[in-house]
């Protein structure tokens, strides 16, 4: 065979699979949207939903997701960027390294459902922090750290060393090496983590069924007081979120629409992580552009 | 003329090996001192020593002494963060910051304090002007630096090392990755700024090191062979390896 012909096969097969790929996911993008977008509507979106009656919405299921993707994040962010400039600028190769490096690796490969039921035996019942929004939060953070801290780690590492060696030879401190030249080369890279790590957010059911709860209570968007049991804000209060409404609904529910009232979820869940996605990169943008002036 | 920095018995390590094998030099101020030899002979690493870059370097170890106004910098009560404010430094391949042309210079004056933006717009002007760059540049000072060109590039880390008003300057290679028309540039600037500067090049080019220095150094296996005014060195050295290496039949 000649170097021709095997060069256009492996060509031939390559381009095969891309296009395999792009089906499947435009396939799959396309079912859901298909089947859920004519039942969104702003009712749909806004209102409560129904046990028994057709009609129900998917208001709080829709807020309690922004807000555990809010809340997860804020605790996620910090951990994880901070662990990850350890890794890459303070760490030595020692056996601590060594072991906070595998701890990182055997978390990413728990299996959600492992991680949700250490949450309910820990955080829901030994801390007693109850089916609560900071509990789901507390147990992704669990999913997303490993994530963060490696994608962080990685786009420090592969900032060029000459742009350290730069602020190294003006006298400046490493702090400021990491804050104010490292951090903004690195930024596009943990922007890019960020999303990964909310695209679980949004996605994860089976960890949150036993640490947000799959209940809500009724939610008064007019309560702003974190205190109160009835405020959406409340972050001591179990939250159903969307995906484990769709698997709720899906499984048990007993409304006749239920059929419907899933596919609409699944749409409005696939476009928000779609919507999340743009937002975060599009604010990335802003911020590189900011900080490097690079159009 | 005055010395403004010398050596004194420098040896440098690398874990157990010797890099630089006490070396005595001493550089006048207002002057270009070439350090040249053959890869591996220790010139760079003893340039990186001036500074106390080679501090970042895990397993290197520095004896002997380095004076600077009378001052031993290679003790440990040393800040080499105050002492690198002193000494601007500029490698072989350009390394602007990731930020506009203005940010990258106004970066070390604002860090050390000055914070007035009529102050360091001056500043900024005065350090590209000094870097030859500034006509180049001065309707963009608000673009990204790494939409320069590799000369300018490296016209501007030099202005960004300017900046902060150094009284020495290390130059490690600064025009080997750089066209003609760039290094003649560079060259031209190096001699200018001599007039201010005490100012030390590492360079592989012999054509280079005999147009813009004072005085040459010859390295050798961490050793230094000889030391002497420029036009010495590359008509009459008095060491044969010296000889050998500047006639191109070694090294």
């Amino acid at each position: 065979m000649s170097a021709k012909l095997k060069d256009r096969i492996a060509t031939g097969v390559i381009v095969a699979f891309s296009l395999l790929i792009i089906a499947i996911l435009l396939g799959m993008l396309g079912y859901i949207l298909v089947r859920g977008l004519s039942h969104i509507s702003w009712d749909f979106l806004t209102s409560v939903p129904e046990t028994i009656r057709a009609g129900g919405g998917i208001g709080p299921q829709l807020f309690n997701s922004l807000y555990l993707l809010v809340l997860t994040l804020i605790i996620t962010i910090p951990l994880g960027i901070g662990a990850g400039i350890y890794m890459a600028e303070y760490a030595k190769g020692g056996r601590l390294t060594a072991a906070v490096r595998l701890v990182v690796e055997v978390l990413s490969s728990f299996p959600s459902i492992v991680v949700g039921l250490f949450g309910l035996l820990l955080i829901v019942n030994t801390f007693n922090f109850g089916f609560s929004v900071l509990s789901g939060a507390l147990v992704l953070t669990i999913f997303n750290m490993p994530l963060m801290v490696r994608v962080t780690e990685q786009a420090f590492r592969n900032v060029p060393k000459e742009q350290k060696e730069a602020g190294l030879a003006m006298g400046l401190s490493h702090w400021k090496i990491i804050t104010s030249i490292l951090f903004p080369v690195a930024l596009p890279a943990i922007i890019t983590g960020t999303i990964l790590a909310a695209g679980r957010i949004f996605g994860e059911a089976a960890a949150l069924l036993f640490t947000a709860g799959m209940t809500t209570p009724r939610l008064d968007f007019t309560d702003w007081n974190p205190m109160s049991l009835n405020s959406p804000i409340n972050p001591m209060r179990p939250a159903e979120t969307l995906s484990v409404h769709i698997w709720k609904v899906n499984s048990e529910g007993i409304a006749p629409d239920a059929a419907e009232i899933a596919a609409g979820a699944s749409a409005v869940l696939v476009l928000m992580v779609l919507i999340f996605n743009l937002l975060a990169r599009w604010v990335g943008r802003l911020l590189y552009r900011k900080f490097t002036s690079i159009k | 003329m005055t010395d403004i920095l010398r050596t004194e018995n420098l040896k440098i390590y690398y874990g157990q090996n010797e890099a630089v094998k006490g070396v005595d030099l001493s550089f006048p101020e207002n002057s270009v001192t070439a350090l040249i030899g053959p890869s591996g002979c220790g010139k760079s690493t003893f340039l990186r020593a001036l500074n106390r870059m080679n501090d970042e370097i895990p397993g290197s170890r520095m004896t002997g002494s380095i004076w600077i106004n009378g001052r031993n910098i290679n003790a440990p009560d040393t800040d080499v963060t105050v002492l690198r404010q002193s000494i601007g430094m500029v490698w072989q391949r350009p390394n602007p910051f990731y930020k506009s042309i203005y940010a990258n210079i106004a970066f070390g004056p604002k860090y050390h304090g000055i914070k007035n933006k009529k102050q360091l717009d001056q500043i900024v002007e005065d350090s590209l002007r000094k870097a030859a760059l500034w006509d180049e540049v001065k309707d963009r000072l608000h673009q990204s630096a790494l939409s320069l060109s590799g000369g300018q590039q490296q016209r501007l880390c030099i202005a960004r090392a300017l900046s902060v008003q150094p009284k020495i300057l290390l130059l490690d290679e600064p025009a080997s990755a750089l066209d003609p028309v760039s290094t003649a540039k560079i060259e031209e600037l190096i001699l200018q700024l001599k007039e201010q500067l005490c100012i030390v090049i590492v360079t592989h080019n012999m054509q280079q090191a005999a147009r813009i220095s004072g005085h040459t150094a010859y390295f050798y296996m961490g050793k230094l062979i000889e030391y002497d005014k420029t036009d010495v060195i590359f008509t009459n050295p008095s060491d044969p390896m010296t000889q050998e290496y500047i006639s191109g039949r070694f090294g």
